[in-house]
């Protein structure tokens, strides 16, 4: 365990020195979500019944979406791994009395954790601060708070175990660019990256929340503000569970057998 | 001018040395833009005006920023991909020869994968431009076309300035983002639409209104003056300030040779 | 012919310990130090002659190169380069020099080399006639009518090297700098490199400033060596005399080599 701890925490220390990237990155996610929230309010004053969300909900769903952004991006990937394939470094690496599965896991997991550390605080104080209509507003209560936060790990997790799919097929196929094009782009949208779930049509809304991807931000984001309570928040927290566990061991079984492949090939 | 011609034919047969990844990076560059668009779409399917434009209106707008901006990637991605120069000192190279520095910068990073968001501006053009319930005039073609060769040179001029400000640190730029990708992203809606102050940014500061909603209100024949037809040439002064800092940051690199 | 008269350069460089409580303390606050790449440089090339530049890695070599080329405004003296400065006019200077560095390439890699001399013909605006001659005279020395059509992606480290000194002499400069034109190659191309760049000089009356790591290449090509530590000029003269002075040092090997030489002066003048 301590090793992959060790993984983790050089990524860590890695993305902490960069701290005018720090800065800008929060400046830039702090403007991106204003323009967000005011395209919304837009639509929201042509028609307030037609917008299937309370406005307050909305808006915490966007500055939350910015301030965890590093946790939940689909198309944010580990340039190393991809190099480390392509190169065929991976070969070292398989060298080491590691399991590859969850080095990688690791040094994702430390990459975005440290990313989202260093954003997500500055963000969501400015975001608080902020006047009514525009600030994230408190959870209704504290268990949906707690949910919020269990739901927030059980999406990180089927986050990075979705982007540890991207690096298998890109191991064995050796062309990362299909892959990440289509988890960068389409997985966004089904993921609510682009806009809300809410916001889709009815019935296409009904099958992408059975989707993984659904279990990313989807979830937690919509929980916060208590847009989904009850069962419906149940029944979204079990697919999390459901997608984490799922999505993690296909992934590693599938990367166990890639592996085996890689051997008999000679790497 | 024949240089930079003969430039983006070197880089088109190198780009075509690799037809199999050249084509995937083509189309996953469309698809990040069709998101965008099913995101308006879905948007309209619920609500049937936004602002009091209506959906072809800001299929026209999103078109227009599209086009601009995919065009103003492909021949000014040179700028984008700036930093990697700096570092692998191919800008070295470029200094010791005797052409323009930005000329060779352009030429150098073409990128025509760039195109496949350009094909798909196309397509959505097709459909709007029938559809948006402008009456096409020859003025009005005219300022379209205005609209598009300015939109492009403002958003070349901020890739200047994202590559000038990389001759002073190599961190830390992601907030040009917000004028590049995010002119782009919240481009897709007439900026008006983001209220007064946002407009006025978008007007005086970084002028992408200028080419975007206030020829576009012309366009509809909502314009409450007949000059705003004229305005996109004037966004072209946003060039100046870019060129300024281009000439700074060279001077910069020259005296700290990093 | 060259001249430069006190040529300072100083650089400024951030700083930073190990461990995870300076990664975090550096979020806040940056140390800087200054280093004097270049301190009062001074000497003076004929035309036509051939210098070589050595010194140990980060003396200065590479700065007072990329202050010759025009890349590099220095923070104090004077450079005259035929009757130009070069940082002041870039651009014509440009057009009389040459210049390789041997650790990147100025070629496009996924294309035939000869489309790479095409582009860079236009770049220098060569003239037809001019471009043909150089072409041929070039193919023929550095022997490249078999490589020529081959992406510059698959050619060898050595044949690569031979199309990159091509490429920088299409135009017919009067000076080539060479930034470690042998680094890498094996030796047959190293003798390959040098006997072209001794007939380049015999020939073409070009100036040649070399630096290099490889002391046969200064034997074989350089009458005169200069010798940069820590910024300063330490020595101007032959190898022939750099030797007699090594010799004069205490526990000097009469049967040393020039590589064991050149060390031993490094380490004798702390640089």
């Amino acid at each position: 365990m301590k090793k992959y701890l060790s993984v983790f925490r050089i990524r860590f220390i890695h993305s902490f020195q960069y701290r005018a990237a720090a800065l800008a990155g929060v400046a830039t996610q702090f403007a991106w979500g204003f323009m967000e929230i005011l395209a919304f309010r837009a639509f929201y004053a042509s028609d307030p019944a037609a917008f299937p969300m309370e406005f307050h909900e909305l808006v915490s769903y966007i500055w939350l979406q910015q301030a965890f952004l590093a946790v939940t991006a689909l198309w944010f990937f580990d340039a190393d791994i991809f190099e480390a394939i392509s190169s065929g470094g991976v070969a070292y690496e398989l060298a080491r009395p590691m399991n590859l599965y969850f080095m990688w896991f690791a040094k994702n997991c430390g990459t975005r954790l440290s990313r989202a550390l260093l954003r997500c605080v500055p963000v969501l104080a400015v975001a608080f601060a902020l006047p009514k209509p525009w600030g994230v507003s408190l959870p209704p209560d504290f268990m949906t708070f707690v949910c919020f936060l269990i739901s927030m790990a059980l999406a990180f997790f089927v986050v990075v175990a979705l982007v540890m799919l991207v690096y298998v097929i890109t191991l064995r196929s050796i062309s990362p660019l299909g892959p990440r094009y289509f988890l960068g782009a389409i997985s966004e949208l089904l993921a609510g990256a682009t806009i809300p779930l809410p916001f889709f049509p009815d019935k296409l809304r009904a099958i992408v929340e059975l989707l993984p991807f659904a279990s990313g931000q989807n979830a937690p984001l919509r929980i916060y503000s208590g847009n989904l309570a009850g069962a419906e928040m149940a029944q979204a927290m079990l697919m999390q569970l459901f997608w984490a566990i799922a999505l993690t061991a296909g992934g590693m079984l599938w990367l166990r057998a890639s592996e085996k492949k890689l051997v008999v090939q000679g790497g | 001018m024949r240089l930079y011609f003969k430039y983006l034919g070197i880089q088109l047969r190198c780009q075509m040395q690799h037809k199999g990844s050249f084509f995937l990076n083509m189309i996953g560059q469309a698809l990040t833009s069709l998101t965008t668009f099913l995101g308006v779409y879905f948007m309209f399917l619920r609500f049937h005006t936004v602002a009091g434009f209506t959906f072809e209106e800001v299929l026209l707008c999103f078109a227009t920023v599209l086009l601009c901006f995919s065009a103003a990637e492909c021949f000014g991605r040179g700028f984008d991909a700036f930093s990697r120069m700096l570092g692998n000192g191919q800008f070295d190279r470029i200094l010791v020869r005797p052409r323009n520095e930005a000329l060779q910068v352009l030429g150098t990073n073409v990128d025509f994968t760039r195109l496949g968001r350009f094909l798909e501006a196309l397509a959505v053009f097709a459909y709007a431009i029938p559809k948006c319930g402008v009456a096409w005039t020859w003025d009005k073609a005219a300022t379209l076309l205005m609209m598009l060769v300015c939109g492009t040179a403002v958003f070349i001029g901020l890739f200047v300035v994202y590559a000038s400000l990389c001759f002073f640190t190599t961190e830390g730029l992601e907030f040009i983002n917000i004028f590049t990708d995010g002119g782009r992203e919240f481009g897709r809606y007439p900026f008006s639409v983001y209220g007064g102050r946002v407009l006025k940014f978008f007007t005086f500061v970084v002028p992408l209104a200028l080419f975007q909603y206030y020829p576009f209100l012309y366009l509809l024949g909502r314009a409450q003056h007949w000059w705003y037809c004229l305005l996109p040439p004037i966004s072209l002064l946003f060039l100046i300030p870019c060129r300024f800092l281009w000439k700074l940051g060279v001077r910069h690199f020259r005296s700290t040779g990093s | 012919m060259i001249e430069l008269r006190g040529i300072s350069k100083t650089y400024k460089v951030a700083r930073r310990n190990a461990g995870f409580a300076e990664a975090a303390r550096a979020l806040f606050r940056r140390e800087y130090e200054y280093v004097r790449a270049l301190d009062e440089v001074c000497f003076a090339v004929e035309t036509g002659e051939m210098v070589g530049y050595i010194g140990p890695n980060g003396a200065g070599k590479s700065s007072t190169i990329k202050v010759m080329s025009g890349i590099l405004t220095p923070d104090a003296g004077e450079c005259t380069i035929d009757g130009l400065t070069p940082w002041k006019k870039r651009r014509e200077h440009a057009r009389r020099i040459g210049v390789v560095f041997g650790q990147r390439s100025q070629l496009w890699w996924d294309v035939p080399v000869v489309d790479s001399f095409e582009l860079i013909r236009d770049i220098y605006e060569v003239d037809a006639a001019e471009y043909k001659r150089n072409l041929e005279e070039l193919t023929e020395l550095l022997e490249l009518s078999q490589i020529m059509r081959t992406p510059a992606r698959q050619l060898s480290l050595g044949q690569r090297m031979r199309c990159e000194i091509a490429a920088s002499l299409l135009h017919s400069p009067s000076i080539l700098f060479l930034d470690e034109p042998t680094i890498g190659l094996d030796a047959v191309s190293k003798l390959a490199v040098r006997a072209f760049i001794k007939e380049l000089n015999a020939r073409r009356k070009t100036t040649v400033i070399l630096t290099t790591h490889d002391m046969n290449d200064i034997t074989a090509l350089c009458e005169r060596v200069l010798l940069i530590g820590r910024g300063r000029i330490l020595f101007d003269g032959s190898f022939g005399e750099l030797r007699g002075l090594y010799r004069e040092a205490p526990g000097a090997d009469p049967n040393a080599s020039s590589e064991e030489l050149v060390a031993a002066l490094y380490k004798e003048m702390k640089i």
